[in-house]
């Protein structure tokens, strides 16, 4: 893959089709890991970290075990394992590693096996039928894209714990997700741009 | 446990989506017309009642080390059969759901219900169980739906009503596009998250008694 190409496939998947904004992708990690700045961060970098070994893993599972044997209709059950074992394996990683990030982002870890995103992004991979190098620059853009709207969104949220104004129903959940709705009208703005033509 | 109190927890008390703000990614992604959101609720249903059944009669072969793995191959088997079943049969949904038909392997809801409570009840509770959480999804799902549809491109039932086209309510041009883009269903959501709480408080103050709080799915299902 040429730079150029390399260029316009990034800054459609961090800005264009943001995977939270415009892909609703991984909402769940989004509203729940980002109340406070330091594990929004981590959150965004370990689902980065996977994502690029998940679009790597898939890839190659589907085209050297999926593709011979003719068992395609079987690309959920495998992609989900594949997924399962390396978030454990990142798990493991960290908790030896790092045990500082493991203690920030706790419980939420092993929830990456059920963020949709890092699903999502190996099964797109396949169906635009991306090569091994696009689908490892698409899975590691769209990360970096994940991180942005966590990082963005944790900053909002962290000022509205000091001070916002909502009436008491919208407390908590709603005024994120209000919060949240006016970050995606940002990122509208970046639909319908198109990239070196 | 009352079959009563089964229904009402999966329908309003615990509904999975308002009340338990789990399977957000589909509620929000998919929600554009009533076709889509009815489509949705039932293909999650008939996975939730089949895995709930699954995991209920191997709940004592099933090692605790390795639960969380077992049921998403559970699950994941019932999504595949429920995927290819949809694209045979049903190929406009299909389109239209796209990718998160697949994605409902990774629906916090069907896993959350698989720990909490298939794992530990019998085989008819579980599917009873099912078929209410479900439900309980697709009210929330047709309400997102019937708002961001008629907001967004003045029509009722798209995809279903009048052959397809929907019943229209106002001109076309006086459609909010933006209420079927991304940022309506973040609105449309915080909304519908809201008017619930305010029934639950408004409840509460009626009754004078305390709603049960909700189980954190989360924390169940890692611990």
């Amino acid at each position: 893959m040429n730079l150029t190409g390399f260029i316009s496939l990034s800054l459609g998947a961090i800005l264009i089709e943001n995977v939270i904004f415009s892909q609703f992708l991984g909402i769940c990690p989004f509203m729940g890991v980002s109340k406070k700045m330091d594990s929004a961060v981590g959150m965004g970098i370990a689902v980065t970290f996977v994502l690029v070994l998940s679009s790597i893993v898939c890839w190659v599972v589907n085209r050297f075990l999926l593709v011979p044997l003719n068992i395609e209709y079987m690309q959920t059950v495998a992609f989900i394992l594949v997924i399962a074992s390396l978030v454990q394996f990142v798990e493991l990683f960290l908790q030896k590693n790092i045990p500082s990030l493991y203690q920030s982002l706790g419980i939420y870890l092993p929830l990456i096996t059920t963020n949709c995103a890092v699903l999502g992004i190996a099964i797109a991979n396949i169906d635009r039928g991306y090569g091994l190098g696009s689908s490892i620059a698409y899975g590691l853009t769209s990360g970096i894209g994940f991180l942005l709207a966590i990082v963005l969104f944790a900053s909002v949220r962290e000022q509205m714990e000091v001070s916002s104004d909502f009436p008491k129903p919208f407390k908590g959940f709603p005024e994120a997700m209000l919060a949240g709705g006016l970050l995606a009208l940002a990122f509208m703005g970046f639909s319908g741009l198109s990239v070196f033509g | 446990m009352k079959i009563k109190d089964l229904f009402l927890d999966g329908v309003i008390r615990k509904n999975p989506v308002l009340v338990q703000l789990l399977g957000m990614c589909s509620a929000l992604a998919i929600t554009t017309s009533l076709f889509n959101g009815l489509g949705m609720g039932l293909a999650v249903t008939i996975i939730l009642i089949c895995s709930n059944v699954v995991i209920s009669l191997l709940r004592n072969f099933i090692p605790k080390k390795i639960r969380i793995a077992a049921f998403i191959v559970v699950i994941a088997a019932f999504v595949t059969i429920v995927d290819l079943l949809i694209q045979a049969f049903i190929p406009d949904l299909s389109e239209s759901l796209g990718v998160f038909i697949p994605l409902i392997v990774v629906n916090c809801i069907i896993l959350g219900r698989a720990e909490a409570l298939a794992s530990k009840n019998k085989v008819g509770v579980a599917a009873l169980d099912g078929l209410f959480q479900g439900i309980g999804y697709t009210i929330a799902a047709v309400a997102m739906c019937i708002v961001r549809e008629l907001l967004g491109s003045g029509t009722f039932g798209g995809g279903i009503l009048n052959g397809g086209a929907g019943i229209r309510i106002f001109p076309e041009q006086f459609g909010a596009t933006y209420m079927i883009m991304p940022f309506g269903g973040f609105i449309v959501m915080a909304f519908l998250i809201a008017l619930t709480q305010w029934l639950v408080a408004r409840n509460e103050k009626k009754t004078g008694k305390k709603a049960d709080p909700v189980p954190d799915e989360y924390e169940e299902v890692l611990k």
